[in-house]
């Protein structure tokens, strides 16, 4: 599929095979517009970063893909977002499914108080899965995807209360990967962790796109730079640049890119 | 000084004041009520006091008052023999008292009717060859005792008999009256055969009724003939005695002893002697009962109560209001809450129930008239703020990344809130429960009018079909407190009886939320080394 575009700004790049595709969205929490008019199609199987001074709609942006935003009372959504096929803006959507299909990892790192076990077969779980096979296979599973498999095996029993901060936020990867999701959205992931469980994280990232899409919120350029594929910037709600990470770090189109990723403000 | 100031160190002094202040309260209230409570059981020497004037009186000392410049204090006695004298303490001016002596044959007897007796024993007559033994009077008195107890427990168990006999002809009388209410004529014959059998048992109850008179008139037949300090007699009847001592001859074992069987009365027996005597059983019983009903209504009523308005009610002005409003139930005077139970649940769901339910009884009201369900649902409606506020706490203080956490991978807010906020909640939970149950146990007015009385022929619970009889008024150790000392006709006599059950309802209140402490601890184990 290839979206097709009209008058084509250099900022709205077109995509080859897109898994999502977002068109005129337009987002309001009460009065406020927070984003503007956003259009973008997301790559299948590649890392996609948003970055943006902080305020600028990203996270907002991030959780318009999984509707997670409606559980803001006041917030108004206009626009179109499709998953493949699926209008996920449209009221009669399942958001079940959506969200099985589309999984997130936050910004703190929020496993449940249960076991290690029960944190990583909780979706599958609540998705009636019971037999006992299914879900030891399918922890060790996500767990090895998540790289914590060799650290943990042997305690799963043991609270998830008791990892360490970067263990922790790889449970929760592995939470999400375990209901195979077509798409992972990370929001800041490394952001509460040291450079060591950073580094840990960012080559977990780099192994996930083999097998699902990746959208990322980050904070570092650096870390843009290093995981990402495509990179899309976002100021003030709106969508400024889009495309190849390598083309926008070397060549921004727009110069409120250019300053931003120099840090000359933000 | 300066430094210090600054530093605010006097913020930690005010703290610690105040905390000092209020373990002092406790520590001061719990005090007092101990030690008037738990000395009450231990049986005190008898004095046996010489007056100036030659008189001479039998007791313990149960007060002493310091007069300046006498050698000898002002002395309180507890006298007993309220039959003989009219009252059971006098105040004896030491200047007056020739000579202080405890004999050791000076006699303490329990009876079942007009509170102690102090004395000696003078002679011995006993019914039958059976209850004799060898010995002097006194350790053949002791032999009795056990035998005639034992015998009046035998009729006792009749009687109970009697009375099951008595509820059997009572409900066959209800089936006819059912029957004639609904169709007399259609029933004649269904009629006719339940007066038949009723005729039977009323025949069995006369004859079962005459046995135990005659076994009461033998029993009664034995009697002990005392005398008093003045040398006046009194004849009693062995089965009138609860418990003999000689507590001036007793050791400290058999004092412990004594000690133990009056706690252990105390915790399983029925009151005497207008409540002043006796256990405490059926008040205990009362009140932990109606505690739990309380808890299985206000419990599920608050919880769901603050789910609603926490999870899925639209935070606006509706709710905010219904918020206010639950939380200032919690200041509405008891004594209101009461009145609506009264009008509410009495006269009003009682009320129709008795005409839908038991319209052959009427005019006398089954559940129309004050009772333990009654009660026990006005309490609820008075703790259910408590169960609500705490809940609704609890559910605040979850975070919500846990919540979008468990949304995000696909799971209900139903889902959610059962598997994620609920098991997390239960601590903030139990911590209104406990607060609700402390407070329910202590409540006094509400139930006055609901269905407490002082004396309840039977349990809420006995052997009787259906078993549970909720519609039954019951005793209840608070309101027992505020009959035995403020409506009891002797009370200086009830004063330690005041204070044991006091004590009683105290550590009753603390068993039930050091239990609900227990477990939730336990449960917050589990969560305590949550990041957020
Ligand atoms: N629940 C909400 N209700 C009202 N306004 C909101 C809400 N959440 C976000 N906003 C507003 O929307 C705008 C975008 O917020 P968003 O959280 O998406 O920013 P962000 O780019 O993720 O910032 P950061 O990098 O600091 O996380 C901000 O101005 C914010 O104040
Ligand atoms: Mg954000």
């Amino acid at each position: 599929m290839r979206i097709q575009q009209s008058a084509q700004p250099p900022y709205r790049l077109a995509v080859d095979d897109p898994i999502i595709a977002i068109r005129n969205l337009d987002l309001y929490y009460g009065e406020a517009q927070a984003l503007k008019d956003i259009t973008v199609a997301i790559p299948r199987r590649q890392v996609t970063a948003f970055i943006g001074p902080s305020g600028c709609g990203k996270s907002t942006l991030l959780r318009c893909l999984n509707r997670l935003n409606d559980l803001v009372d006041s917030v108004r959504i206009t626009g179109s977002i499709k998953l493949e096929a699926m209008e996920i803006n449209s009221g009669d959507v399942d958001v079940i499914e959506l969200r099985r299909r589309v999984g997130m990892v936050f910004q703190a790192y929020n496993p449940f108080p249960k076991s290690i076990y029960e944190n990583v077969v909780y979706g599958l779980r609540i998705a009636g899965v019971r037999k006992r096979s299914i879900l030891d296979e399918e922890a060790r599973r996500s767990l090895q995807s998540a790289a914590l498999w060799e650290e943990v095996k042997d305690r799963l029993g043991e609270s998830a209360m008791a990892l360490s901060g970067g263990q922790m936020q790889r449970l929760c990867i592995a939470r999400a990967i375990a209901v195979n999701p077509e798409v992972i959205l990370m929001d800041e992931p490394c952001s509460a962790l040291d450079p060591i469980a950073t580094a840990h994280i960012e080559d977990l990232i780099d192994a996930l796109k083999k097998t699902y899409t990746v959208v990322i919120v980050t904070h570092n350029m650096q870390q843009a730079a290093r995981v990402s594929d495509y990179t899309a910037f976002l100021y003030l709600g709106e969508m400024i640049e889009f495309n190849k990470t390598d083309l926008i770090f070397t060549q921004p189109e727009r110069r409120q890119t250019q300053d931003y990723i120099t840090g000359r403000f933000g | 000084m300066k430094k210090r100031w600054r530093q605010g160190e006097h913020y930690v002094w005010f703290s610690g004041a105040a905390v000092c202040l209020t373990l002092l309260m406790v520590a001061v209230l719990l005090g007092v009520v101990m030690v008037n409570g738990l000395g009450y059981f231990w049986p005190s020497d008898l004095a046996l006091a010489t007056l100036d004037d030659g008189s001479r009186l039998l007791g313990a000392i149960t007060n002493a008052e310091r007069v300046p410049d006498r050698e000898r204090d002002n002395l309180q006695f507890k006298v007993g023999n309220r039959d003989l004298y009219g009252e059971d303490f006098r105040w004896i001016d030491g200047a007056a008292i020739a000579d202080l002596a405890y004999p050791s044959n000076a006699v303490l007897l329990e009876r079942v009717e007009f509170g102690n007796f102090h004395g000696f024993l003078k002679s011995l007559a006993l019914a039958s060859d059976d209850l004799a033994a060898p010995g002097d009077d006194w350790s053949r008195l002791m032999a009795a005792l056990p035998l005639v107890a034992q015998r009046q427990a035998t009729v006792d168990e009749m009687q109970g008999h009697l009375a099951e006999l008595n509820g059997e002809i009572e409900s066959l009388r209800r089936q006819a009256a059912r029957l004639r209410f609904d169709d007399e004529r259609a029933h004649a014959e269904a009629i006719h055969t339940l007066q038949d059998r009723m005729e039977q048992l009323a025949q069995r109850f006369e004859g079962e009724n005459a046995a135990i008179a005659r076994t009461v008139t033998e029993l009664r037949r034995s009697r002990a003939t005392f005398r008093d300090a003045e040398g006046r007699e009194k004849e009693i009847v062995l089965a009138d005695i609860v418990r003999a001592v000689r507590p001036n001859a007793m050791s400290v074992w058999a004092k412990t002893g004594f000690y133990a069987s009056k706690v252990l009365e105390l915790l399983t027996d029925e009151p005497r002697e207008s409540n002043t005597e006796g256990g405490l059983f059926p008040a205990i019983f009362g009140t932990v009962m109606m505690v739990m009903i309380m808890s299985i209504f206000a419990l599920p009523m608050g919880v769901v109560t603050a789910v609603y308005l926490r999870e899925y009610a639209r935070e606006g002005l509706l709710v905010r209001l219904v918020r206010i409003a639950v939380y200032n139930l919690a200041g509405v005077p008891s004594i209101v809450f009461g009145v609506v139970g009264l009008g509410f649940f009495v006269y009003g769901v009682g009320s129709a129930l008795d005409v839908l339910l038991f319209p052959e009884r009427l005019p006398t009201p089954t559940f129309g008239t004050g009772g333990i369900l009654w009660a026990s649902l006005t309490l609820s409606l008075l703790t259910v703020p408590v169960v609500i506020v705490a809940t609704e706490e609890g559910l605040s203080a979850i975070p919500r990344g846990l919540r979008e956490a468990s949304l995000a991978l696909g799971a209900t807010r139903f889902q959610t809130l059962l598997r994620v906020v609920m098991p997390m909640a239960v601590p903030g939970i139990i911590t209104g429960f406990i607060l609700a149950v402390a407070r329910a146990a202590g409540e006094v007015a509400p139930l006055m009018i609901t269905g407490v009385v002082k004396l309840a022929p039977a349990l809420p619970i006995d052997g009787n079909f259906p078993y549970v009889h909720l519609e039954r008024k019951f005793m209840h150790l608070g309101f027992h407190i505020y009959d035995v000392g403020f409506q009891s006709p002797n009370v200086e006599a009830a004063k330690p009886m005041v204070y044991i059950t006091t004590l009683l309802l105290v550590v009753i209140v603390m068993v039930l939320s050091l239990t609900a402490v227990v477990l939730r601890n336990q449960m917050r184990k589990r969560f305590q080394s949550a990041t957020f």
